[in-house]
């Protein structure tokens, strides 16, 4: 293992020894889980890091709108540097649709600047609610998967700022490996102060929409085969039900609407989810009547319709905190890729692992990632089939359905995704992630996070719940 | 000073333009002029981004060129007709004049001003060190005062204009925690109060903004600064506001009633009080 893997963890724990306080942690990742005590500290702008630092010699994690689920975000003890003061938009040419803007800026804030002017957002994740800087870190992916690769391919260039004050500039021509390792490199190479994106033209809001449901994944991949042309295409799946409903799900499809229409930009979410739900809100009970509810809100198996971007795209965005559904213990996501030749069969076993074992939500996506290659190092997608959903946190069971879920992932040729984890342990992340030696060697001295140095540690401690 | 103009061939229709007296309508927005000073500061950045989406035509003035240009390339990004920058320390009231002819020159003109430059200072130092305290006196209010003495002449020459100024809730009574700061502000909005009072009836709009605590590089780590106001909605309150000419505006708004209470306390029982 390369020397700069091995100093972090000493001074980590050293650097305070406070306990977490009864309250609210200062910064909580999107479920909630785990909980750390860290420092917050806000930069506004560009020059702030690492000057901000003064010196100090605590690690440091740059963090956005923490909406990773797990602990990719969180740096236990440590200094999180959140970048969502630091959002100006610096230029945009309409010509090319190329935005230049500061890394904490959030992607609701470039549709808001990018809509109205008849540009979208060449990928974008189930939340609009998260910066520029996280989705290129996370190398994140949508329902274009297919047609348009993850985030890192619309990113012609941005700015790194190591903790010594060296700027990279990195692109696929300039420090090209530098520019690798920072794709989905989970904000572990340096501070990303501004970036590129490549923004797509769009005639209107609108995305012509059709749902249709189907009964197993035999009804899925020939639905995906049917439909491999249109741009956006998701499903729903019931992970709760067995018997002759295991398996069914809604299969999605969306284009962007050709008929002009008015390019107003979003009105501010309404609803707030305004409290922690009780633990026994969620079980096998209301999860299946909610599953159902679901499958069945669609009265006909195939409907068309003309449907805002932001339902299409966004439909838990519009209910802000929604993750308090899960109560304060919170939730963990479980997300895998299978390549093709393990995807059919695996996908089987571990959604029956999953049915059978009574813990899974309602939340469920299983989509087919495309052929168009990632540019990052540590990037999760590649072509095969994915599967997305969240368990609540039941102590004593959870993890163990988990850390049994990777083994299985691991089995068919898979592997997980980091900025969903909270659960993956070292020897899973290592044998998923065969690079992660090589990308070690462009990780900053001075940042780390607590998902990093929980699955690079080597003498084999597993979370527990 | 480093003078600089983000678009050399700004907008120049100075000529053909109606001079606003009162009410600045919708439709004129788009040629509006306005100067900002201390364009840095979370408050102003974010007024001025509004503006910008509105195509305002603006002149950033602030100390940090790194940071100003980064405000001016947003403001430019988000629509502004006209972006002119210049670098200065406010302090130097020497240069006032210069200063000001510039970027007046360069806008052609100018309908608003917003003042929005400002330190909070370490209460603590400024009790043992007069320095410090001299600073932020200076800071906060001589240097507007310098500022206002040629931007209301100006306006009064016009018969028209709005100087919109930040100033502060700490300005309505002295506390101990942060009595410097808020002396500064109390002179500042006495200052705005005669202005006002001298050359409201010339056609000129003096505005007195006060803020409670907004959430913002300025108040970035004090004690309950998550739970401070949002600086986006604190901006959109101040443009409707200079839209409509308000003498004084609280913001936010709930910031009026508390301070009217701050202010009732009587003085034998307000100097026991740890605030």
């Amino acid at each position: 293992m390369p020397a700069s893997t091995a100093e972090p963890t000493a001074s980590a724990s050293q650097a305070s020894s406070e306990s977490l306080p009864s309250g609210k942690p200062p910064f909580e990742s999107w479920g909630r889980y785990p909980k750390y005590n860290a420092r917050l500290v806000q930069l506004h702008w560009q020059s702030d890091f690492p000057s901000i630092l003064a010196g100090s010699h605590e690690y440091v994690l740059p963090v956005g709108m923490g909406r990773s689920y797990g602990d990719v975000c969180l740096l236990k003890d440590g200094v999180l540097l959140q970048t969502t003061g630091m959002n100006r938009l610096l230029d945009f040419d309409p010509r090319t649709g190329i935005l230049t803007a500061e890394s904490g800026a959030t992607l609701a804030q470039i549709l808001d600047f990018a809509v109205p002017r008849g540009f979208f957002l060449p990928v974008t994740p189930g939340t609009k609610y998260v910066t520029l800087g996280g989705a290129i870190a996370n190398d994140i992916h949508g329902k274009n998967h297919e047609a348009a690769g993850s985030f890192g391919n619309h990113v012609p260039c941005f700015e790194i700022v190591r903790s010594d004050g060296t700027r990279i500039l990195c692109s696929p021509r300039d420090n090209a490996e530098w520019f690798q390792a920072t794709i989905g490199g989970m904000g572990l190479t340096g501070l990303i102060t501004w970036a590129q994106l490549r923004l797509k033209p769009i005639v209107s809001r609108g995305i012509d929409y059709e749902g249709i449901q189907y009964h197993g994944i035999d009804e899925f991949l020939e639905l995906k085969q049917r439909y491999k042309n249109v741009e956006y295409t998701v499903s729903w799946v019931d992970c709760v039900s067995t018997g002759k409903n295991f398996a069914r799900g809604i299969f999605m499809l969306g284009e962007h609407s050709r008929v002009p229409g008015e390019l107003k930009p979003s009105p501010e979410p309404r609803l707030i989810f305004p409290m922690d739900a009780p633990g026994f809100a969620l079980n096998r009970t209301s999860m299946s009547a909610f599953n159902a509810v679901i499958f069945h809100k669609q009265r006909k198996p195939h409907v068309r319709l003309v449907q805002d971007y932001e339902p299409f795209f966004y439909p838990l965005d519009s209910v802000l905190h929604w993750n308090r559904m899960y109560g304060r213990n919170g939730l963990v996501q479980f997300q895998y890729v299978i390549p093709w030749e393990g995807a059919k069969e695996g996908t089987i076993a571990i959604l029956r692992a999953i049915a059978n074992s009574g813990l899974a939500s309602f939340l469920a996506v299983l989509k087919a990632f495309g052929d168009i290659p990632s540019l990052g190092m540590m990037s999760f997608p590649r072509p095969g089939i994915m599967l997305a959903l969240d368990f609540p946190i039941k102590p004593g069971v959870t993890m163990q359905l988990l850390e049994r879920l990777g083994d299985m992932t691991l089995d068919y040729g898979g592997r997980l995704y980091p900025a969903k984890d909270a659960a993956m342990t070292p020897r899973q992340f290592q044998s998923f992630y065969p690079n992660w030696e090589r990308f070690a060697r462009f990780r900053d001295p001075m940042i780390t996070s607590s998902f990093w140095e929980r699955v690079t540690d080597t003498n084999g401690v597993k979370p527990t719940v | 000073m480093t003078l600089s103009a983000f678009d050399p061939q700004p907008a120049r229709s100075a000529a053909t333009e109606p001079v606003h007296h009162h009410n600045v309508s919708p439709s004129a927005r788009v040629t509006r002029k306005i100067l900002v000073l201390g364009a840095t500061s979370g408050i102003a950045e974010a007024v001025c981004r509004i503006w910008a989406s509105q195509g305002a035509q603006l002149f950033l003035v602030a100390r940090n060129a790194e940071k100003l240009a980064a405000v001016a390339a947003d403001l430019k990004t988000r629509g502004a007709a006209y972006v002119g920058t210049a670098v200065a320390d406010l302090d130097d009231t020497a240069k006032h004049s210069e200063l000001l002819s510039h970027a007046i020159n360069s806008l052609t003109g100018m309908d608003i001003a917003l003042l929005a430059h400002g330190v909070l200072g370490e209460q603590p130092r400024a009790e043992q060190d007069f320095h410090h305290a001299a600073q932020i006196l200076h800071t906060n209010f001589v240097a507007p005062v310098s500022l206002l003495t040629w931007l209301s002449n100006y306006c009064v020459q016009r018969r028209s204009g709005v100087l919109a100024v930040i100033s502060s809730v700490a300005g309505d009574r002295g506390r101990k925690s942060n009595y410097l700061y808020g002396s500064s502000k109390a002179g500042l909005s006495a200052f705005l109060a005669g202005l006002r009072n001298r050359i409201d009836r010339e056609g000129v709009t003096v505005m007195t903004i006060k803020p409670g605590p907004v959430k913002t590089a300025m108040t970035a780590g004090m004690k309950g600064s998550e739970k401070f106001a949002d600086v986006n909605k604190v901006a959109q309150s101040i443009v409707a506001a200079i839209d409509k000419r308000v003498d004084t505006l609280y913001v936010p708004f709930q910031w009026a009633p508390i301070m009217w209470v701050v202010r009732s306390i009587p003085e034998r029982f307000f100097k026991k009080l740890n605030l």
